[in-house]
């Protein structure tokens, strides 16, 4: 009993640490003084203001260009090239998996930098640049949320199908692709996160005029950060969480149909 | 939930092709003026006007530190129409050929700017053919009435006065945090002298255990916070700083400081000379020259926006320095690699120490 | 012939590795080993050697590696607790510990400097209940905190994932067959567990151990580390040289820590984390 409360306990410390600082982000967005040390009373005007914001609006609009572009296309080159690398003998495998690993485990600051210097060389930085370094460390997390699905069916199956006259596409419709689609839907998803939460590459890509939420943020951080940046964080913030508790709901009642 | 996830990621998709389009929506035979600035230090609704006003649209960036600047420029990665930056960066660039002469002629608003101001940026521009002033101001002490005796803060000193560990806030930036040493010491602030430097750097390093930290744009919000007794600030930084809290104000120490004079110019890599007069015409517009004026609190060379201030900015030694201090201050001068190299081996020793 | 045709599809990532993976490194490592020249030069690599640099190598070393260690704690008993709740869905935790990442991170570490400030929120919790204050930002701690706050899901995740996979029926069999709690843990447990552990610590360690961003918003310029020192030879100084030269070095440090973490692993399978 007391070894539960103990667990129970440290548990909610473990959370409270975590999710302390976004709770202290929620109160400021409703804090209605410019000042991030003092509290000026409740508003909601931020909620308002922000959306009127052309700069916050701008980085805004750009930051989901950037992720969902990226994520998307990094959901589709990622499968295809699960497949592929599944299907390869040992050591191509084993070169394509070290390969993606790279830019996975390299450090950020190394990978934007080494991105900056082949940009420099050949093009101008602009939203194009952002786009491809986004790609790049976003279609290993896809890789490698596939692969172990892939590893899990049955090759038989697909190979059967194919004896029986379907087209390969369709066999993939049919047996492979039920296989594999929670992998890779959650694969899109760790995309989307990195994306959305990715500074130091940004950082180095990034041409003029090109600001996501996160670059913005790093030379607001500075100066005084603008009330509407809470509000909009506790907006997206919100979004998450309903969409995510959404999936959660969907699946849930899914398992209950299974048992 | 298969229907829930496919529905998310046709939602996704439509939602990808959407911004898709509206990103391919963007002006593309439309004229655009890149522009590069010091973080907050124009008001964005003014450059809303110009677009409006002109139709052209300004690809806005900004930078922290000159030598940030430098780089961003100089990495040729983006093409500038337009810079501002400080002086001492601004005679290194020209003296590299980089900066391309401006036709004051066709910036009909140059008339607002001071005299007075655009002589003295003589000392990194001398025939005025490259630069137009944008603010200038001071290098001080930002201080806590509550904490700090105003006599205690007419020398450098003070900033070593373990009354005050851990309560000190220094700049987070080459030059403008040796010259407190250097000036302490009675030397130039544009020393390349090796041992004068080294015994900067002495000095330094002997008071950073007691530096709470070394920050830029911070300051402000930290002093007002309270969060430290004792800053060096640019004297903009202490307007805005004063604006937030009422127990703070600003002192130039006895033993000089620096004068700056931020100021605009047209880089090499400019393709279009003629918007850029336009936008700097614009900025030196009475009324966009107060907009600026009251978003970034620095002293500004604008004689229009000054003769219509209130009496009280007008006096406000914060913003606009009494003529005995201004003559009491060093602008700084481009050093030369072998300094530059210097400074940044000293920089690095301080830091990592 | 559908086996060619299917490592076929694999073809756009293979061109997308060669322009932008191995690409970008090699430039690195033309502009590591010549000077601005671009004669040829050892000297950016060896300038790791020098005192100024060597500290901040240090410094980050000792930091990432506190970082690590603090992570691991906290996580290895967290990971045992939350899988004696015996959740119906493990999604749900990997839900809960991924969610912060959709508050921006830099907002996350803003609120940090708020709850640790001199006069900030913490400390007036702390004085109210009479506690000493606390002056943590700004130091070297400051920035183990941010590094711990920030990376400790990655340690988590793995450990939960590792300790999700080994059977009810080994742990009822070994209870049967007499092992007490402790043997269980020592002899099945742990073992079962270790590549998530080593997977963990590799997603902690290497970023930690090149981090610039934290060191520089909580750490008021008075931490510095080896990401830091690479970032401003390339926006400050534009000393592009030297900046690739001691990437290098710091690739090295990554790698070496991967290596001797794989040859202690021997599925990879520890490394995705969802």
């Amino acid at each position: 009993m007391v070894k539960k409360f103990t667990g129970r306990l440290y548990l909610a410390t473990i959370f409270l640490f975590l999710y302390l600082p976004i709770l202290v982000l929620i109160v400021l967005s409703f804090n209605n003084s410019k000042s991030r040390v003092a509290w000026g009373g409740f508003t909601t005007k931020w909620y308002v203001s922000m959306f009127q914001n052309d700069t916050i609006m701008e980085a805004f609009i750009m930051t989901i260009e950037i992720t969902l572009a990226a994520s998307v296309l990094a959901t589709i080159i990622g499968t295809l090239a699960a497949l592929g690398i599944h299907s390869m003998r040992r050591r191509g495998k084993a070169i394509m998996l070290g390969a993606t690993n790279i830019p996975l485990l390299n450090a950020d600051i190394v990978t934007g930098i080494s991105m900056m210097l082949l940009f420099v060389r050949f093009t101008k930085l602009g939203f194009s640049t952002v786009l491809i370094a986004h790609l790049t460390f976003d279609i290993p997390y896809v890789i490698l949320n596939v692969l172990p699905k892939l590893n899990q069916t049955s090759k038989s199956a697909y190979e059967a199908a194919l004896d029986l006259g379907a087209s390969p596409l369709y066999a993939f419709y049919k047996i492979v692709w039920p296989d594999i689609r929670s992998g890779v839907f959650s694969g899109f998803l760790m995309a989307v996160t990195m994306s959305l939460d990715d500074f130091s590459i940004t950082y180095f890509t990034k041409g003029p005029g090109v600001n996501t939420l996160s670059t913005m943020l790093y030379t607001e951080l500075r100066k005084g950060i603008k009330p509407e940046m809470y509000a909009l964080s506790t907006l997206l913030f919100g979004i998450a969480i309903i969409l995510l508790l959404i999936m959660n709901y969907g699946s849930l009642r899914k398992n209950d149909r299974n048992n | 939930m298969i229907t829930m996830k496919k529905k998310l990621f046709f939602l996704t998709i439509l939602l990808c092709a959407a911004a898709f389009v509206s990103g391919c929506g963007s002006p593309d035979g439309k004229e655009t003026l890149t522009v590069l600035n010091y973080g907050k230090y124009f008001d964005p609704e003014a450059l809303e006007m110009f677009e409006e006003e002109t139709g052209i649209k300004v690809e806005y960036e900004e930078y922290e530190s000159p030598e940030e600047m430098y780089t961003k420029y100089k990495a040729g990665s983006i093409d500038y129409d337009l810079l501002c930056t400080s002086d001492y960066m601004i005679q290194k660039l020209i003296q590299e050929g980089e900066v391309l002469e401006m036709n004051h002629d066709n910036i009909s608003s140059y008339q607002n700017l001071d005299p007075k101001i655009i002589d003295a940026s003589a000392s990194f521009d001398p025939d005025h053919t490259y630069t137009l002033p944008f603010f200038y101001g001071t290098v001080g002490i930002l201080y806590n009435t509550d904490e700090v005796d105003a006599k205690e803060t007419d020398t450098w000193n003070v900033l070593w006065d373990s009354k005050y560990d851990g309560k000190i806030i220094m700049e987070n930036s080459v030059r403008d945090c040796f010259l407190v040493p250097l000036k302490q010491l009675g030397y130039s602030l544009n020393s390349t002298d090796k041992n004068e430097l080294e015994e900067a750097l002495q000095m330094l390093l002997e008071q950073k255990p007691m530096i709470y930290a070394y920050f830029v744009d911070e300051t402000g919000d930290e002093m007002a916070a309270g969060n430290a007794s004792l800053a060096v600030v640019y004297s903009g930084e202490a307007a805005y700083a004063q604006s937030l809290a009422d127990n703070l104000a600003y002192s130039v120490p006895k033993e000089g400081s620096n004068l700056w004079i931020d100021s605009w110019f047209i880089p090499k890599t400019c393709k279009n000379q003629e918007n850029a007069e336009k936008f700097l015409d614009f900025l030196c517009r009475e009324d966009i020259a107060k907009m600026n004026f009251d978003y970034v609190f620095y002293a500004t060379p604008n004689m229009a926006v000054y003769e219509n201030l209130d009496e009280e900015t007008k006096n406000d030694t914060t913003i606009f320095p009494d003529q005995s201090v201004i003559d009491n201050c060093e602008v700084y001068v481009s050093l030369d690699e072998e300094g530059t190299d210097l400074y940044n081996q000293l920089w690095k020793k301080l830091k990592s120490d | 012939m559908h086996k060619f045709k299917r490592q076929f599809l694999s073809g756009p990532y293979v061109i997308w590795i060669f322009g932008f993976i191995v690409l970008p490194i090699l430039m690195i490592v033309y502009y590591g080993v010549t000077d601005s020249s671009g004669a040829f030069t050892l000297g950016n690599i060896t300038a790791i050697a020098e005192p100024i640099h060597m500290k901040a190598l240090l410094m980050s070393l000792k930091l990432a590696l506190i970082c690590t260690v603090i992570c691991l704690a906290l996580s290895y008993p967290l990971a045992m607790i939350l899988n004696n709740l015996h959740l119906k869905r493990q999604s749900f935790v990997v839900f809960i510990f991924v969610l912060p990442m959709w508050m921006n991170f830099m907002l996350r570490i803003l609120a940090w400097q708020l709850l640790l400030s001199n006069n900030g929120i913490l400390n007036t919790v702390f004085e109210a209940l009479g506690f000493p204050k606390v002056s943590l930002l700004n130091t070297p701690s400051a920035v183990v905190f941010g590094m711990v706050y920030d990376f400790l899901p990655f340690m988590i995740l793995p450990i939960y994932n590792a300790m999700g996979r080994i059977g009810k029926d080994i742990v009822d069999a070994a209870r049967d067959l007499g092992c007490s709690q402790f043997q269980v843990f020592i002899k099945i447990i742990f073992p079962l567990t270790v590549s998530g552990v080593l997977s963990g610590i590799i997603m902690v360690f290497v970023p930690a151990l090149t981090s610039f961003v934290i060191s520089n918003l909580l750490g008021g310029g008075k931490v510095l580390l080896i990401g830091n020192v690479i970032e401003q030879e390339f926006m400050q100084n534009m000393n592009w040289n030297m900046g690739s030269g001691l990437s290098i070095v710091l690739m090295i440090f990554v790698i070496a820590s991967m290596a001797f973490m794989n040859s202690h692993s021997k599925d990879g399978e520890g490394t995705a984390v969802w």
